[in-house]
């Protein structure tokens, strides 16, 4: 029975990952982007309690469970904390919508192209989608390049991240449950640090705009 | 021997903690020494361990002390040592509210670094590098002026993303691992070298990883972080960067390379790391001509022996031991000139190049120790890095990889003349030539307070500070006070210039060291 629509799950699980990531893209709206987050995070962990099942390994489950409250939860609350508490800011990107959505598409060829190179090596449906998670990391880059406000450079990052874990466990399973939590709260850490600075920019400057930071140089 | 392995991670996590809860500021402020200490001394507890071919593990197998791991390790505490014994003197500026978290921030580095180096296992390391990320961010933007908190924006995006590059090239190579049978992120597993690993992934793992670490180890064109960074820290900080991070990031680089070597031979990273190191070398000449920062030039001169070692690292094999040596020699340099920038801002009370002239004349308890290692970073005999750059130019001829060191030796030679000017600029002239400079704020306090927008307080403050600082026109005492502790950099000094000449057991070691990453067999 599982085994008939296992890829039908991971289908479903890695096209919703690929969809929020091109709305983040989309959205100006730094509150619609960490709702999209959100929705991420709880796929990310549906992929892994889906490979888990599959695999039939409680560690891979004991992850997705990880994902769910780390990625789903903590990191879009901390965000969302972090931005109800100001007047909110829309970004004005440096690319017009028609031209970011454009550059998902050829984001996404890219990967595949890469992909079927790279991973000619490996079978089975996960292998597949792992094209996925490397657009992910690419468009995560996108966002990390032409947005101005911090928050938005955040959730690039968070993108960029989340499409690393997404290659990690199409590929292979995911990394060891110890590493995975260690990671989990290196990237916390970097989360909350930033969500410091940026209240620490606001105070300073009065709105959190990066081009602004631009003193320093030779 | 295995506890020397949980001595460097306990001990500064405990130091961390009591610097925290600690009431007294002594304590807490010789907390970081002691963690220094403490790596320090298991460092050379876990390389007398190496000479007598001994490999300490712990933890199944998590921790491993190698001779590499071993010498990294000692570099880790030496480094530690001189930044935060010769910073104690510094810190007087810091806030009370934040000084018992910049102490505990400063032993949590030394501990990841700890950690870094003795992890045998790539993810475990990968974790243990982003944590001092985090622990650095908040030193970098300690000053909590704008410009310092722009300098750790930057550092906290571009080293998060670099090292999460560094993270998918670890995941692909760990799934290239699988095809053996059981995935492993062991060093020691994944660098034998009749291993099925898949070459496709181990190429663009392996180039994603040192991508990755290469950001992190401040190397061209992802150096964009460092002279911001470097300048906006307090002193220490900088030189624990300069030293520590950027060498446990290289070491990162090296293991890699090993792994790489095995399934996919020597060409390919070669060609990489050649590239970033001679552009390391060409930022850094540029930049280097027209400074007008001291410790901006610090910085670059940083990217310059980082692209030096990168060179080092591409000859492969045989340019390995005189890296190991560099990385000592410019770590413990470049602490003791760190350190002595921060006493020189704090004295002088600017980082500008042009407005702090005839130091030797006026203040040469600072000036002599400077002048000394500006030399040994320069790299005149008998200091080490003269060694380790005359023994990668050597190994690259006979490599046959005489274009790549030709042009590098070219860009040194810029570089050599660009901070020998800076440094003649700084130390050596007649002290006439200053008073203009440290008139000025006298100067402008009285022109400030008819405006009325500036308030009486203010002015009164600048008069202050203006009678406080020696009138440069009053007959000159020159100040031969070192102002700090001046034994860790003499000792600092002291090592760098003899450590080339020891045979037993330096040479053994560092030959030893180059065996684990495939060197001279």
């Amino acid at each position: 029975m599982f085994t008939t629509i296992y890829p039908q799950l991971i289908g479903l699980c890695t096209g919703t990952l690929l969809l929020t990531s091109a709305l983040m893209v989309w959205r100006h709206s730094l509150l619609a982007s960490i709702r999209l987050l959100s929705v991420q995070g709880f796929a990310l962990a549906a992929l892994v309690a889906v490979i888990g099942v599959e695999e039939g390994e409680v560690e891979v489950i004991l992850v997705a469970v990880l994902v769910l409250l780390v990625k789903g939860v903590a990191l879009p609350w901390v965000l969302a904390r972090e931005t109800h508490a100001t007047t909110r800011t829309d970004e004005a990107p440096r690319l017009n919508p028609t031209a970011a959505l454009l550059t998902v598409a050829l984001l996404t060829i890219l990967s595949y192209v890469v992909a079927s190179r790279l991973l000619a090596g490996i079978d089975g449906v996960s292998a597949h989608a792992a094209p996925i998670g490397l657009a992910m990391v690419l468009i995560g880059f996108l966002l990390l390049v032409t947005r101005r406000q911090a928050g938005s450079q955040l959730i690039g990052f968070l993108v960029l991240d989340n499409g690393i874990a997404t290659v990690a466990f199409l590929t292979s399973g995911g990394v060891p449950l110890f590493l995975e939590l260690g990671i989990s709260l290196d990237v916390l850490l970097v989360v909350v640090i930033l969500y410091v600075f940026a209240g620490r920019m606001r105070s300073k400057f009065g709105n959190t705009e990066i081009d602004q930071l631009r003193k320093l140089h030779d | 021997m295995s506890f020397a392995l949980w001595i460097p991670l306990a001990i500064p996590a405990l130091l961390a903690l009591l610097s925290l809860l600690s009431r007294s500021p002594a304590l807490r402020r010789l907390s970081p020494v002691a963690s220094s200490v403490a790596v320090l001394g298991s460092g050379l507890l876990l390389v007398s361990a190496a000479l007598a071919d001994q490999v300490p593990t712990l933890g199944g197998g998590l921790l491993r002390a190698d001779a590499l791991s071993a010498y990294m390790l000692t570099v880790v505490g030496a480094v530690g040592l001189v930044s935060t014994w010769g910073g104690l003197g510094h810190d007087s500026t810091v806030p009370a509210r934040f000084a018992g978290s910049y102490d505990a921030l400063i032993s949590v580095f030394l501990a990841a670094m700890s950690l870094a180096v003795l992890a045998d296992n790539i993810g475990l390391m990968w974790a243990a590098v982003e944590a001092t990320t985090i622990a650095t961010a908040f030193l970098v933007g300690h000053h909590r002026t704008p410009r310092s908190l722009e300098a750790a924006w930057k550092y906290v995006i571009l080293g998060s993303v670099g090292v999460a590059i560094a993270l998918l090239g670890i995941v692909l190579i760990y799934a290239a691992s699988r095809g053996t049978g059981a995935a492993t992120l062991s060093w020691l597993v994944l660098s034998q070298a009749d291993l099925p690993l898949d070459p496709a992934l181990i190429r663009a793992g392996g180039a994603l990883a040192v991508l990755g670490f290469a950001t992190k180890a401040g190397l061209a064109p992802m150096h964009s972080w460092l002279p911001d960074a470097h300048s906006q820290a307090p002193a220490p900080v900088s030189g624990l960067m300069s030293g520590v991070l950027l060498a446990v990031a290289l070491y990162a680089i090296l293991r890699i390379q090993t792994i790489t070597d095995a399934v996919i031979g020597p060409d390919f990273l070669r060609i990489m790391l050649s590239v970033g190191g001679l552009l390391s070398l060409f930022v850094a000449a540029a930049l280097l001509i027209r400074q007008r920062d001291f410790k901006r030039m610090l910085a670059y001169s940083s990217i310059e022996h980082m692209g030096m070692m990168a060179v080092g690292a591409a000859i492969g094999a045989a340019a390995l031991p005189a890296v190991l040596l560099y990385v000592l020699g410019h770590g413990l340099t470049k602490a003791t000139l760190f350190v002595l920038s921060g006493r020189i801002l704090e004295v002088e009370g600017t980082p500008k190049i042009d407005a702090v002239r005839a130091l030797l004349v006026r203040r040469p308890g600072l000036a002599v120790p400077w002048l000394i290692a500006m030399a040994a970073l320069i790299g005149f005999p008998p200091f080490s890095i003269f060694f380790s750059e005359v023994g990668i130019i050597v190994a690259g001829f006979s490599a046959g990889m005489g274009a790549v060191v030709g042009i590098a030796l070219v860009l040194l030679l810029v570089i050599f003349a660009s901070l020998t000017r800076l440094t003649v600029a700084m130390t050596i002239g007649a002290p006439g030539a200053a008073a203009p400079a440290a008139v000025a704020p006298a100067a402008v306090a009285p022109a400030a307070a008819p405006t009325g927008v500036v308030p009486v307080v203010d002015a009164g403050a600048s008069v202050t500070l203006a009678d406080a600082e020696p009138h440069p026109d009053v007959p000159l005492v020159p100040d031969r006070s070192a102002h700090g502790p001046m034994l860790p950099l003499i000792l600092a000094l002291a090592t760098t210039a003899v450590v080339a000449f020891i045979a037993e057991p330096v040479g053994t070691l560092l030959t030893r060291a180059a065996e684990v990453l495939g060197g001279i067999q």
